[in-house]
């Protein structure tokens, strides 16, 4: 049984088991609570463990394999993403072939990210893309709708193709550091731990809530559950994922939390104003891509942030 | 041959573009015909809706689907022609051909007697992306014809903006589709393109659409 401890010999294999161990927890609560209280919520809840199963095996192949695995998985990703979100926005016919460019960013911003051109990562999107996009629709010559269209395609590209790529760019800091994927399984890890939390504490003791008109079911008590558990595991966790001590790690658990809720609101109020409840229905129990991403959005930028300037850890080959 | 070549090329090729490129949401799968003969009368947007609906099937089923599809422009050339009868399994028909005196449809009205799917598009042609036009009534006359085989009504909403017609490359978008109940020749051509009518109508509500001018 050698091959077993030889998974097990890093920090990222550990946490993968660990959370194996959560998702069987998850199931046996899951089946249990469809015997006892057979209904709508039980046939909803364990609708969405059998699709954390997938989600989880497809993610842990993805960053265990090779880098370009990984990279090439997050991409797909943002492409789900932003797809999603084109397919919910008025759009101009004018406008196809501008949409068409905005999908051609990925590959060029995953790239960037794997070879780990800071620079240029950080500048492609909110500069260049920003600057053509808009030159490229004036050139196509129809003004009407103008301003509508550039501001639904810019924020769009920001904050599906632009935000998410920075999961890719956690893989940089790999090679100088020899913790591969850790920072990436920190983050993504934590964020859908604090969305599972916030929603279980909020189920449990919610009685205040935030922002009723935005999303209904955010309480403080469940925003402070959240926080507080996903501090805490970060704190056990994040001096094996990362080069981050415990206080450090403990403080990125309550960023990643925050900003995961920021996310997680933001994205309801954009489906809210398009008038849809999910996003698509990719995954069974969820909704789409855009609605299991929505927490991740904010926090990976904030989270690469926090490790890059705040902590000083620089992508390996920086140029 | 050809029968392994058209299951290759949509194994391997148009489901997993399509599913990468679209990845369309299908309500009503379960009315979908499960065997043949039966009709199923679709929106006509872009030339992908005719791979939607394919791909919809199991594979097994595939040799029963059969697009009926324009002779004027499907049988241009010799190559175009051998990937439209051969790849895709269009029957191809004559637009406008009852002003000739002959049954346009009769090779369709065999199809149905092989127990093949006919797939058609009474809009006639694409037309212009994400609008309904006015159907033609050659599905009624088919209808009249074996009015013991269903009708099945399928809505798609998407493709057109993903691939309208005149444009030579696919931009990706999600689609919806929606299947409606089956129904049956109901004894007059107009009734018959009224029921048809109603239901594709009820099911685009039912869809989420959203504008694109």
């Amino acid at each position: 049984m050698s091959w077993i401890s030889d998974f097990f010999s890093t920090p990222v294999h550990i946490a993968i088991g660990a959370i194996y161990a959560l998702l069987i927890l998850a199931s046996i609560i899951s089946f249990t609570f469809r015997k006892l209280n057979p209904g709508d919520a039980a046939t909803e809840l364990s609708k969405r463990v059998v699709s954390w199963w997938w989600m989880i095996t497809v993610f842990t192949i993805a960053i265990v394999t090779n880098r370009v695995v990984s990279t090439v998985f997050l991409g797909l990703m943002a492409f789900l993403a932003l797809k999603e979100y084109f397919s919910l926005i008025p759009t101009r016919r004018v406008d196809r072939t501008i949409l068409l460019y905005a999908y051609l960013a990925i590959p060029v911003q995953f790239y960037l990210a794997h070879v780990g051109s800071f620079g240029l990562f950080m500048v492609f999107i909110p500069v260049w893309m920003f600057l053509f996009m808009p030159a490229a629709i004036t050139l196509r010559g129809d003004t009407e709708g103008f301003l509508r269209a550039v501001g639904l395609l810019s924020w769009g590209l920001m904050i599906t193709v632009f935000a998410l790529s920075h999961t890719a760019m956690l893989l940089s800091f790999g090679n100088r550091l020899s913790y591969a994927a850790g920072p990436l399984l920190f983050l993504v890890a934590l964020t859908e731990l604090n969305d599972v939390a916030q929603f279980t504490w909020g189920k449990l003791f919610g009685r205040h809530k935030i922002i009723p008109k935005v999303s209904p079911k955010k309480t403080w008590e469940g925003f402070v559950g959240g926080v507080l558990t996903t501090a805490a595991v970060a704190t056990f966790v994040g001096p094996y994922l990362t080069p981050m001590p415990m206080l450090w790690s403990a403080g990125a658990g309550a960023l990643i939390a925050c900003t995961g809720f920021l996310g997680d609101v933001t994205i309801s109020a954009c489906k809210r104003d398009l008038g849809v409840k999910d996003a698509s229905s990719l995954i069974p129990g969820h909704g789409g891509i855009l609605d299991r991403v929505d927490s991740l959005i904010y926090s990976a930028p904030v989270f690469y942030h926090l490790l890059h300037y705040f902590y000083g850890v620089w992508p390996a080959g920086m140029i | 041959m050809s029968e392994v070549l058209r299951g290759a090329f949509f194994l391997l090729f148009v489901r997993p573009v399509l599913l990468f490129m679209l990845g369309a949401h299908v309500r009503g799968r379960e009315n979908l015909p499960v065997k043949g003969p039966a009709v199923i009368v679709a929106n006509h947007n872009s030339h992908l809706d005719t791979m939607t609906i394919l791909t919809m099937f199991p594979m097994r089923m595939l040799p029963l689907l059969r697009p009926v599809a324009a002779m004027d422009y499907f049988m241009r050339n010799g190559l175009m022609a051998w990937f439209a009868t051969r790849i895709i399994g269009i029957i191809p028909i004559v637009r406008g051909g009852h002003a000739a005196g002959a049954n346009p449809l009769a090779p369709c009205e065999d199809a149905l007697d092989r127990g093949e799917i006919l797939i058609i598009f009474p809009e006639g042609s694409r037309g212009e992306p994400e609008k309904l036009q006015q159907f033609k009534k050659g599905v009624a006359h088919l209808a009249k014809a074996r009015p013991e085989t269903p009708v099945h009504p399928l809505f798609m909403h998407g493709l057109g903006k993903a691939l309208p017609k005149d444009s030579v490359f696919i931009v990706p978008f999600n689609c919806d589709v929606a299947v409606g109940e089956p129904f049956f020749w109901n004894g007059s051509i107009e009734v018959f393109m009224e029921t048809l009518q109603a239901r594709m109508t009820a099911l685009a509500s039912d869809l989420h659409v959203t504008p694109w001018d």
